[in-house]
């Protein structure tokens, strides 16, 4: 339990987020989840939410909590939005499922003047010597789930993330770097170090 | 049946003035029928108003006043329950063109004589202009929420576009904005069915104590298909035969499910009138949302300020879930907060009726 107008429990990645978003923005979390992060933005900051989920029993919790969630698929569903329809478009940990995750990139920052995007970096560390020593698909913490089984079918690094907006023409206005436990790594090393990024990403 | 098809056991309104129609007509001493349960507040802001479907009533949690059957939502409806009539004042209207208390192609006209085939064309805005005309008169502005499943759900999509100022909310469950050629197609083979029956006499049948029970039998056949999944059927009679070891070789009905379709078509002419099920089935073929808006359906929802939520059924094939997506896009277009899930059930289209707790779950949340 936390006490009213604190931040609630958040996963990591998310916290972050809720503590960036502006009070009063309107925000649309695809891949919403159980909508634990529009609760937190709708009863701390006042935000008008919205949320898409693939899940059908996610999107039942979400309504019965009283949040307005559409079941869909970041791939398909995006393109229904209207230009420009929230302040903040929210992917997290969803952009590595989507099959084509640079035009899901494209819909959130046609979708909302800004997007928050979080991912898991797969040139972290723990992988990399997973990778380097075992000779397998790395099974970790992060990456729980075997190869054939894994939702997860574009893994990017944080480097590969920070290419794809450049080529796009994508403006970084912030971006946070999660180790182990939530703490912050710093930029430089986050390639290395960082289990999750995240990204406050506009048009400019 | 046939000569005195109208029960007025509900509670009736009967409109002061003539309703106008779609069709440029308009129809004079119209009686709404309808059911009540709860109690409205004093600030007359906690009504939900359920929609039925094409052969339901508004006998929803009371029993059915022909077959002596529960109601038709007495699952979902009741105190406690997910609308819950402790909370709120839940109403229900057997739409007109019906046969339950309505003013229907049974009824009598001013002439003193049934209606039959001279009642006008309706659509579902008519019927959702009697369900106005109702609030009208209970003197309920704005309801906490319009609520329907199939039919009752265009009603409620009718309603709520083109009566905006009238709900907070609208909860449209397996239904669809516009009938499909497929949907079309079915109806007008329930259509037929009843009109080449040589007892349906152009829809006059009203004095000769015997109407075209069988068409309408064959009619309710055809369409009970439609409301279940291929799945259900064969998980529910396969190709078990009906209460012999052998196949007969004949036309008996030897496998279950074609005794089950029989009684299901017999036992509905007791309690349903023919020409209604033409006029019903009419409305909801005419029913194009987006055709009353210019084409577009984000037009229908432009005055819209309402909360939506729709929900569609995976074994739902009359109207599948793409047609609630698109629902749900067009919602999403004109910038208003709305749900939409499809939620797993085995069923059919008939699922919004049945054991489906996750359809509880959605419900009572999405009212609040």
């Amino acid at each position: 339990m936390s006490a009213p107008g604190t931040t609630r429990a958040l996963r990591p990645d998310l916290a972050v987020i809720a503590a960036n978003v502006a009070p009063g923005a309107s925000v649309l979390d695809v891949g919403c989840g159980d909508g634990t992060l529009m609760q937190a933005l709708a009863q701390d900051k006042g935000c008008p939410t919205r949320g898409m989920e693939l899940d059908p029993a996610d999107v039942a919790t979400c309504v019965g909590k009283g949040l307005s969630v559409i079941q869909g698929d970041a791939d398909a569903d995006l393109a229904f939005y209207p230009d420009g329809s929230v302040d903040y478009a929210i992917l997290s940990q969803t952009l590595q499922t989507t099959k084509r995750p640079d035009k899901v990139l494209e819909d959130l920052l046609r979708i909302g003047r800004k997007a928050f995007v979080s991912f898991p970096n797969f040139a972290h560390w723990k992988v990399r010597t997973s990778l380097l020593w075992n000779g397998r698909m790395p099974v970790t913490k992060l990456l729980p789930v075997a190869w054939y089984e894994t939702p997860n079918i574009h893994h990017l690094t944080v480097n590969d993330f920070r290419e794809l907006v450049k080529q796009r023409g994508i403006t970084v206005e912030g971006a946070w770097f999660l180790g182990e436990g939530g703490g912050e790594r710093s930029a430089a090393a986050a390639n290395w170090r960082a289990e999750h990024a995240v990204f406050l990403l506009s048009r400019g | 049946m046939a000569s005195a098809p109208l029960l007025d056991v509900s509670t009736v309104l009967d409109l002061p003035a003539p309703l106008p129609l779609d069709s440029g007509q308009s129809l004079p001493g119209v009686r709404i029928s309808y059911e009540a349960y709860g109690r409205l507040n004093a600030a007359r802001d906690n009504a939900i108003f359920i929609c039925h479907a094409l052969t339901g009533d508004q006998h929803v949690v009371t029993d059915h006043p022909r077959t002596g059957k529960p109601g038709w939502w007495v699952r979902m409806v009741g105190p406690g329950k997910p609308i819950d009539t402790d909370r709120y004042y839940v109403i229900c209207a057997n739409v007109i063109g019906s046969c339950m208390g309505s003013t229907g192609p049974a009824s009598l006209a001013m002439d003193g004589c049934p209606w039959a085939m001279r009642f006008p064309v309706i659509t579902i805005r008519d019927m959702v202009r009697g369900h106005v005309a109702l609030l009208d008169a209970l003197g309920i502005e704005q309801l906490h929420a319009v609520v329907g499943g199939s039919m009752g759900g265009m009603q409620a999509l009718s309603l709520a576009a083109n009566f905006p100022e009238r709900t907070r909310a609208a909860l449209v469950i397996a239904s669809t904005a516009r009938h499909s050629a497929q949907n079309i197609a079915f109806h007008e083979v329930g259509r037929q069915a009843i009109m080449a029956d040589p007892e349906w006499r152009e829809g006059e049948y009203y004095a000769y104590g015997k109407g075209p029970e069988k068409g309408l039998s064959v009619a309710r056949m055809a369409a009970h298909i439609t409301y279940l999944s291929e799945a259900g059927l064969t998980d529910k009679f396969g190709r078990r035969l009906q209460n012999r070891a052998e196949k007969t070789f004949g036309f008996d009905a030897d496998f279950q499910i074609e005794s089950y379709l029989r009684h299901q078509g017999i036992s509905f002419t007791d309690r349903f009138d023919a020409n209604s099920y033409l006029y019903i089935t009419r409305a909801m073929d005419y029913f194009d949302l987006a055709e009353e808006h210019g084409g577009l359906l984000a037009n229908a929802f432009a005055r819209s300020k309402a909360r939506w939520c729709l929900v569609s059924f995976d074994t739902d094939w009359l109207y599948p879930t793409a047609e609630s997506r698109l629902i749900a896009h067009a919602l999403n277009a004109a910038g208003l907060p709305v749900s939409f899930v499809e939620l797993s059930a085995p069923y059919g289209h008939d699922s919004f009726l049945l054991d489906v707790p996750a359809l509880d779950k959605v419900v009572g949340g999405f009212l609040g």
